[in-house]
């Protein structure tokens, strides 16, 4: 990888990690409601994996799905991140015009097909939009990030079965931060390698990586990818990894220690990355703290400001995307008397 | 004209939709190699294979989430479910995802895909396979809920609901895939929205949908022998309901009976008589009347299944007691 490359890894990284500060902030001040569900420590997995895969060339893409923690996954899908900030503020002018919300951020245009609040849903949807690329033969493959706490939904044991029998082009990504919300994995997972679970028992390839170094990430992620596009089967992926702040904006984290989580902050995928390329000469420290300025100020006055001067919905439209706004008539109706 | 029965109404509505648009694909259990178990797609392995006529795993949730996700990248899946018993491990990817993707992206995303299934009693299936849950689906938003009453909706609706954007449950009935019926040979669509009068009358309105239209048609009979003038509405779309045909016939009849083949809390008659109260209140001349299953899991005695489950004698009691004739 080249170094100018190395070097906008890290910035993405920082920007992911900024952004998601700031909608902390901007929670705290009320400007965003519902749940929010942060996704710094786990920089290094979403921005690895999707590095190597067909990201930001609109329909071109690979397909993306995954849960709510979904911010990070949606913009380095291709999704402008004003407008993924917009949809936080609940704006018209957000990824899914304010109907969706944090946990629901779609962009049809990139092929980011969205976040969902039912852990484990997006097993089987991952699988579908693989049997529609295999369909089609576009070469496309989808990829479908979760957590280790959804592996345990029926979901989770049906796709994997399915994918393999049908062989499809589908790559799961199991970012395994130990948590099942507050539960840790040794209490509600009978085995605790999440890898393991699919290759005997649905008879998928799969591994374990580190997943806090970006370095480990990137090459293992492009191994993936590539067998799961040239092979036309599916491929299951597992990422040890660890979020920094809790479940969402409300968990005070009691389920776990200060040591615990002082020992992974050691870990942190923007030190640990920063450290490398300033030690390779990549980076120096001034570059980085310079980068910092300039994504604040990104963020401020442009991806803030996008959000806070965006328009509301209209209540006149609430009763739009129910259903298809402008059906055909032949099929629809009314009867004719 | 032909006459056809209603399950190869449905086999035909695949194979034209099938043959017009490689996008559409059908998945279930049993539909392929084994010719489906009510032969609704007899026959379309051999002319399609298997990555359009999809044997599934029982795995009713996952199976449909594929179907959905295959729809959300534009292609046209047609799912069948058994029984709707089994739909209920698919109320996940049905409610939570196929009806609300299309909101929660903000109208980016379209989820077109079809799940038919036959929601009713057939003859001693017992409790957990004669449930009718029509009333669950007709109460989410973002589905369309239809129920074909005879081989004419069955070809002419699932044709338009594959061509619709929407996602669309079709509800049919285990006793009504023999049920024949005179079709046209050319292609034609029948809508899925909009109740029809199928038999008009002047002193009472008989609603039904799905097989209770059948009992209400018998019924309009027997009270056609004692001179009463029954008109009979077929509801055809659960979701949305056509209120305004409904409206016109009580307007004229001023009597009304709903017969559901589920119980009652919560149902089809429950939500059809709020509808003529908030509609056309003053126009009734007497108390509207539910007639429907009783309140109680389907036993497996015949004696008792058929005690636990309304019939034509049923719905002409009920007109007869909306008529004051008891």
């Amino acid at each position: 990888m080249k170094d100018a490359d190395k070097k906008r890894l890290l910035r993405e990284m920082i920007f992911f990690r900024r952004f998601e500060d700031r909608t902390f902030e901007a929670y705290m001040e009320r400007k965003i409601g519902g749940f929010l569900h942060l996704y710094s420590g786990q920089e290094a997995v979403a921005t690895g994996v999707l590095e190597m895969a067909n990201v930001g060339q609109g329909d071109k893409n690979d397909y993306v799905i995954t849960g709510y923690r979904d911010h990070v996954h949606a913009i380095k899908t291709g999704a402008p991140a004003r407008e993924v900030m917009a949809e936080l503020y609940g704006k018209e002018t957000g990824s899914s015009k304010g109907r969706g919300g944090s946990m629901h951020i779609f962009d049809a245009s990139q092929n980011f097909m969205g976040g969902y609040a039912l852990v484990g849903q997006p097993f089987p949807l991952a699988a579908g939009l693989a049997l529609a690329c295999k369909h089609k033969g576009t070469k496309q493959i989808a990829i479908c990030f979760l957590g280790d706490g959804a592996n345990n939904q029926g979901t989770f044991h049906e796709t994997m079965n399915m994918a393999s029998i049908w062989n499809l082009p589908v790559l799961f990504v199991c970012e395994n931060n130990g948590y099942a919300i507050g539960t840790h994995i040794d209490r509600s997972t009978a085995q605790l390698d999440q890898y393991k679970r699919v290759d005997t028992a649905y008879n998928m390839k799969s591994s374990q990586h580190e997943g806090m170094d970006i370095e480990n990430v990137l090459p293992a992620a492009k191994a993936a990818i590539d067998y799961v596009r040239n092979e036309q089967k599916p491929y299951f992926i597992e990422f040890m990894t660890y979020r920094f702040r809790g479940h969402s904006m409300s968990d005070a984290k009691g389920y776990r220690s200060k040591e615990e989580e002082a020992e992974w902050e050691k870990r942190d995928p923007i030190k640990i990355f920063s450290k490398k390329l300033i030690d390779a000469g990549v980076v120096t420290a001034k570059d980085i703290k310079a980068m910092e300025k300039e994504i604040d100020n990104e963020i401020e006055n442009d991806i803030i400001k996008f959000a806070e001067e965006g328009p509301e919905p209209r209540i006149e439209d609430l009763n739009k995307y129910v259903l298809d706004d402008n059906p055909d008539p032949r099929w629809i109706g009314p009867l004719q008397k | 004209m032909a006459e056809i029965a209603y399950w190869e109404a449905i086999r035909r509505a695949h194979d034209e939709e099938m043959a017009r648009d490689p996008m559409v694909i059908a998945m279930g259990e049993d539909i392929g190699v084994a010719g489906g178990t009510y032969k609704a797609t007899a026959g379309l392995y051999d002319k399609y294979g298997e990555s359009r006529i999809i044997d599934c795993p029982i795995s009713e949730n996952s199976y449909t989430g594929i179907g959905i996700g295959a729809s959300m990248a534009g292609m046209r899946p047609v799912i069948e479910i058994m029984s709707i018993n089994f739909a209920l491990l698919a109320l996940d990817t049905i409610v939570n995802a196929a009806a609300k993707i299309r909101y929660m992206s903000g109208g980016q995303i379209a989820c077109p895909i079809v799940m038919r299934t036959p929601g009713g009693t057939a003859h001693q299936l017992a409790a957990q396979h004669s449930a009718r849950l029509a009333r669950m689906f007709m109460s989410t938003s973002g589905l369309r809920v239809v129920t074909p009453r005879g081989p004419l909706d069955a070809y002419g609706m699932l044709k338009s609901a594959i061509r619709s954007n929407d996602p669309v449950i079709i509800i049919e009935h285990e006793q009504m895939y023999n049920l024949k019926e005179e079709i046209p040979d050319e292609e034609f669509f029948r809508p899925l929205e909009g109740a029809e009068v199928i038999r008009e009358g002047t002193d009472i309105t008989l609603i039904g949908y799905n097989y209770s239209v059948h009992l209400c048609l018998e019924a309009a009979k027997r009270l056609e022998a004692d001179g009463v003038s029954a008109e009979v509405i077929d509801l055809r779309s659960l979701k949305p309901i056509d209120r305004e045909t409904i409206r016109e016939s009580v307007e004229k009849t001023h009597k009304v009976v709903v017969a559901e083949e589920d119980e009652a809390p919560v149902g089809v008659g429950s939500e059809i008589i709020t509808g003529i109260m908030e509609d056309c209140f003053f126009a009734l001349d007497s108390q509207p009347v539910r007639v429907h299953a009783a309140d109680v899991p389907v036993p497996y005695n015949y004696k008792l299944e058929k005690a636990a489950i309304p019939n034509a004698d049923d719905v002409y009691h009920g007109a007869l007691k909306a008529l004051g004739k008891i």
